[in-house]
């Protein structure tokens, strides 16, 4: 189990400018977790890459505490173009 | 990780074109994760190798420092990591996966 708080804080702390982070709790048992991160330091990096870089950012989390972590992660622009 | 691990690893990736790590295998998977990308796997006609990572603990631990990913399922095609369960099946969306597989039988 894990808070909220800390898997935000963790993911700020790695990946510096995030421009919209959500963190939603799926089961209410705070281990399967889904985040949606729009950061500028995904920009030019591929998807895996993207999730590489959250996945060390939480570092021992994943490895216990996080049992299962829905991703997506996008830069700034592909966000915007997601957004319509 | 132990290096007859890794080498283990490699072989398996390059003696089949697609191969997936995965919780249980592909005619009884034990996972919803695994399960997901068995099912996307099979529409998209796919032909592919499965992993059972649930038997084996050296790989179950070996692949996810193999790849810096921390969860199973993996899914690799021509000794590539493609991805796990999130990305194949947003892939699997928008037309990626099937280029990338089609892309192996040329």
């Amino acid at each position: 189990m894990v808070e909220a708080d800390e898997l935000r804080e963790r993911i700020r702390q790695a990946l510096g400018s995030v421009s919209h982070l959500e963190v939603r709790d799926l089961t209410g048992t705070k281990d399967h977790w889904e985040a949606l991160i729009v950061s500028e330091a995904f920009s030019g990096k591929s998807r895996i890459e993207q999730h590489q870089m959250v996945y060390a950012a939480l570092g021992e989390l994943m490895a216990g505490p996080v049992h299962a972590l829905a991703l997506k992660t996008y830069s700034p622009e592909s966000w915007s173009k997601q957004e319509g | 990780m132990e290096d007859s691990v890794r080498q283990r690893i490699q072989d398996i990736i390059e003696s089949h074109d697609v191969v997936l790590f995965m919780k249980g295998t592909k005619h009884f998977p034990q996972c919803g994760f695994s399960a997901t990308v068995v099912e996307v796997l099979r529409r998209s006609g796919a032909d592919f190798q499965d992993v059972n990572v649930l038997e084996d603990p050296g790989i179950r631990q070996g692949i996810k420092e193999f790849t810096n990913w921390p969860t199973i399922p993996q899914l690799y095609v021509r000794g590539k990591f493609v991805g796990g369960c999130d990305i194949v099946r947003e892939m699997y969306e928008n037309g990626e996966l099937d280029a990338v597989l089609s892309a192996n039988e040329g």
